[in-house]
């Protein structure tokens, strides 16, 4: 065996009262698929920013190309041959793919050239691009392949993937798939970053498994069951969510002809949305970000006004009202974002408990706030959704995400909701966490509720939604029964208007051009 | 290297302190430039932040200035931190002050040489909607036309400031004045007048009214929703509007205060330390609240407090510009410097300092 492309020995990082990293070691060779598997708060994150040279390592050593690699700066990484594309795009939308490339380069060649090796690239790696375009009227897997692009210009010899496949469709992780593995082929190693297990399994060469900072494990992904990933990653088996089925009851929802123009130019209008929901039911809304989710949460919760007879609540006319009557009313939702939408970052939780308690929970009264009153519900969220906190007087932004979230989705359900609208209930959610919001929602429905999620994780809304559909350029596909449904015919729906990646899967595989 | 670390929740303990802090810097800072200027730096601080309470000659005198000059200042500073709070920006406040002014003195006028008790009530009430009239129009405009409200309200003070003219030279000037521009004295005529309520203390229903409007916004952001959303559409105007605040409103609403309040203050002033409506009525009071307002962290207590100081280094200036012959630029660079430590060191109840070695990122 040759020796590793990159070796990482006993990389320790400590941050005040954490140790992100400990200890952690382990090999990646050229060509190879690397996963790297934990949950949030593992230490994936930070130990990849070393290898970027964002953070630097309390001890360790690093060798690449059996020469010590400490990169002071990302841009000594890029040097030595390592490049990352993360999670979150950092893209100029008013700029167009060959700008903003250019944008990210030491010295950029000029733009014909730019543009020329811009196709150059993304025709050999399959991932058709066209360098002119506006980033912002790109989907979000189409930005993606800008910052992939970007990235291999540089040749690199490491490509590290932060949650690739979190905005794409089925069919664009197809075609991204094919081309890591075309540059692995080529011996571009590649580290990838998920906690999606199935994909893992599919790509994969190697895992390591990180939880609490430390290896706890390492395996070959096509080996071993996702059941058995889960386990080393969570350190204990996880409880899927479950529930007795029910009987779907009345009408509880009913939303006919909404049409909606978009608030700014990035903005996605809605196309004659029409949708249904029953007491008792979940009802899955798949799509890529960016596809009118927001839009459609904000129709629904009262924060953007529709005409009159579009939206029907409980048989009451409810476009016009605000958000404070719906909630009366018990239509509650949870926006996507945390931080500055569901919640104030600096105001405290009870403060925070106040945001949307207030009617529900009796929390004001003739105009003043009973804070003791609000106090008592914070408690009540961060005690029954296990919010780890020191307190109710603590900022919202210093809690994690996946608190935070917790908190948020607790605070909509102790409010008894008749209705429920979530978007992305588990983005950025450990893995246990995520089970038990799952898990609550689906009481929820139990319960007699009706129960709308909207979300990009297509797993998660065939395990607990009765019917999917799925939301694309501001239209709403037909909803379907969700059991049964298969990730094909799912992509399918999904992919309606994605032409570009459709016509490139035919490009892939001929023989199911049909 | 020093880094700056965002704290995970805001301290308590620096917010409370900064301000004390800022002003031993100001002292020492101050003490310093005051030296170089060849003063004694000792006396000349103990001049401006201690004789205009304490000294046996000039106490009587300025002690009262004291309130007369942080009332106006409290009661426009805690109108605007309504919309300071939300994110609503009125600079106009110098501009509804004036027009409270000439809307309350009018009314009073206008019935003149009459002594009814009704008379000045009225005057208040005038005032009040003179100033949020004013307000009104960048209200409006910013809600219906999407102005800037900054701009608007700001450019406004000018047009106040001519229709201050034109009714100290015209229409509200004194017929019995020999030609001379300004209005009627209103303080020395009963019914019209807004006395010093106990005798040298420096205390008129404005000072009063101050008061009230400290308490009551300390009652509005602590208990009531209202202050709640303000607070919120503040930090997080997506938040907030999920919460169901109607970002028209609230804008109409802060506006409308301030403007109120503002226009209450010019009130009070021109039927009391004032008298009467001049060409150079408007003293900058609208401005300098501007000021009074985010020296008190926008909080009503701060409020109080940094108006009660600002009116004291404006009293204490003057005294050392006279007693010492300290040159006025001199003064308006040490009230440079407080404002400059208080901003600075506000930035320590946010962040905290850390020592990082070289290198280390």
């Amino acid at each position: 065996m040759t020796a590793p492309l990159l070796d990482i020995r006993g990389l320790t990082k400590a941050y005040p009262g954490v140790i992100a990293n400990d200890d952690v070691s382990f090999a990646l060779q050229r060509g190879e698929v690397h996963a790297l598997l934990g949950e949030n708060g593992a230490g994936k994150s930070t130990l990849v920013k070393m290898i970027y040279g964002l953070v630097k390592p309390d001890s360790g050593a690093m060798v690449l190309n059996s020469a010590p690699y400490t990169p002071a700066e990302p841009r000594a990484a890029r040097q030595s041959g390592v490049a990352m594309v993360f999670q979150h795009f950092s893209l100029f939308e008013a700029l167009s793919v060959a700008e903003n490339i250019a944008l990210g380069m030491e010295n950029p060649p000029k733009p014909r050239d730019l543009s020329a090796r811009i196709r150059e690239v993304s025709h050999a790696y399959g991932l058709p691009l066209d360098p002119e375009s506006l980033v912002g009227d790109l989907s979000a897997g189409e930005r993606q392949r800008v910052e992939i692009i970007r990235c291999l210009l540089q040749d690199p010899q490491l490509l590290i993937m932060d949650e690739p496949t979190s905005v794409l469709t089925p069919q664009e992780v197809e075609i991204l798939f094919h081309t890591l593995r075309k540059l692995s082929a080529e011996g571009t190693a590649i580290l990838y970053i998920s906690h999606k297990l199935e994909e893992i399994r599919a790509l994969c060469d190697a895992a390591t498994i990180l939880r609490l900072g430390k290896v706890v494990g390492e395996c070959t992904p096509a080996d071993v069951s996702a059941a058995e990933m889960a386990e080393m990653m969570v350190g204990k088996s996880l409880a899927v969510p479950a529930r007795d089925a029910t009987e779907p009851g009345d009408t509880l929802l009913a939303v006919e002809n909404l049409s909606l123009p978009a608030v700014n130019a990035f903005g996605t209008s809605l196309k004659e949305i029409k949708l249904n929901l029953r007491a008792g039911e979940v009802l899955g809304i798949g799509g890529v970000a960016g596809n009118g989710q927001d839009e459609l949460l904000a129709v629904l919760s009262g924060e953007r006004r529709t005409p009159p007879g579009t939206v029907q609540f409980q048989g009451r006319d409810v476009g016009t009202e605000g958000p404070n009557t719906r909630r009366a009313g018990g239509l509650l939702s949870a926006p996507e974002e945390r931080l500055g939408h569901a919640a104030a970052p600096d105001m405290s939780l009870t403060e925070n408990a106040v945001l949307t308690g207030q009617s529900r929970k009796g929390l004001a009264k003739g105009g003043f706030i009973g804070w003791s009153r609000a106090r008592s519900f914070a408690d009540d969220i961060i005690a029954q959704f296990d919010v780890r906190t020191p307190g109710n007087a603590t900022a919202a932004r210093a809690l994690s995400g996946g608190n935070l979230q917790k908190f948020v989705i607790g605070r909509e359900i102790l409010q008894d909701p008749v209705v429920l609208v979530v978007n992305q209930p588990t983005w950025g959610v450990d893995a246990s966490a995520a089970a038990d919001i799952r898990q609550a929602l689906l009481n929820l429905a139990q319960n007699g509720a009706g129960v709308i999620v909207i979300s990009q994780d297509l797993d998660e809304l065939l395990e607990i939604s009765d019917r999917f559909c799925a939301l694309n350029e501001g239209r709403l596909s037909e909803p379907r029964p969700a059991r049964g449904l298969s990730m094909e015919e799912i992509g399918l729906m999904l992919g309606g208007a994605h032409g570009m990646a459709e016509a490139h899967l035919e490009e892939l595989h001929p023989e199911a051009n049909s | 290297m020093i880094r700056l670390e965002k704290r995970p929740t805001p301290s308590r303990i620096w917010a409370l302190s900064t301000p004390i802090i800022a002003v031993v810097l100001t002292m020492i800072a101050g003490g310093a430039m005051f030296a170089a200027l060849g003063q004694d730096p000792f006396e000349t601080i103990r001049i401006i932040f201690w004789d205009p309470l304490f000294h046996e000659r000039f106490a009587s005198f300025s002690r009262p200035q004291l309130l007369v000059k942080a009332g106006p200042l409290i009661l426009i500073a805690i109108g605007l931190s309504l919309g300071f709070r939300a994110g609503i920006w009125n600079i106009g406040a110098e501009g509804q002050y004036i027009v409270g002014a000439i809307a309350g003195a009018a009314f009073g006028l206008a019935f003149y040489p009459s002594e009814s008790p009704l008379i000045f009530p009225g005057m208040v009430i005038a005032g009040l909607i003179g100033g949020t009239l004013w307000a009104m129009i960048p209200a409006l405009l910013k809600v219906f036309a999407n102005t800037n409200e900054i701009l608007v309200s700001l450019l406004l003070v000018y047009v106040a400031e001519a229709m201050l003219a034109s009714a100290a030279t015209g229409w509200l000037r004194n017929p019995d004045g020999q030609g001379f521009p300004g209005s009627r004295n209103l303080a020395r005529h009963a019914g019209t007048d807004n006395p010093e309520l106990f005798a040298g203390t420096g205390m008129h229903w404005g000072v009063l009214a101050a008061f009230v409007a400290v308490i009551a916004a300390y009652v509005l952001f602590q208990r009531h929703v209202l202050g709640y959303q303000i607070k919120l559409a503040g930090q997080a105007p997506r938040a907030a509007r999920f919460s169901g605040v109607n970002p028209g409103r609230l804008i109409i609403l802060c506006l409308g205060v301030s403007g109120a309040l503002a226009g209450a203050a010019g009130l009070f002033e021109v039927s009391g330390p004032a008298g009467q409506i001049t060409i150079d009525f408007n003293s900058g009071y609208g401005f300098t609240a501007i000021i009074v307002a985010f020296l008190g962290r926008l909080n009503p207590i701060g409020i109080l407090f940094a108006g009660l100081l600002m009116a004291l280094t404006y009293i204490g200036g003057e005294l050392a510009q006279l007693l010492l012959q300290v040159p006025a630029p001199a003064i308006q660079a040490f009230q440079g410097m407080l404002l400059f430590f208080l901003l600075a060191l506000d930035v320590l109840s946010n962040y905290r300092l850390r020592w990082a070695k070289e290198g280390v990122a």
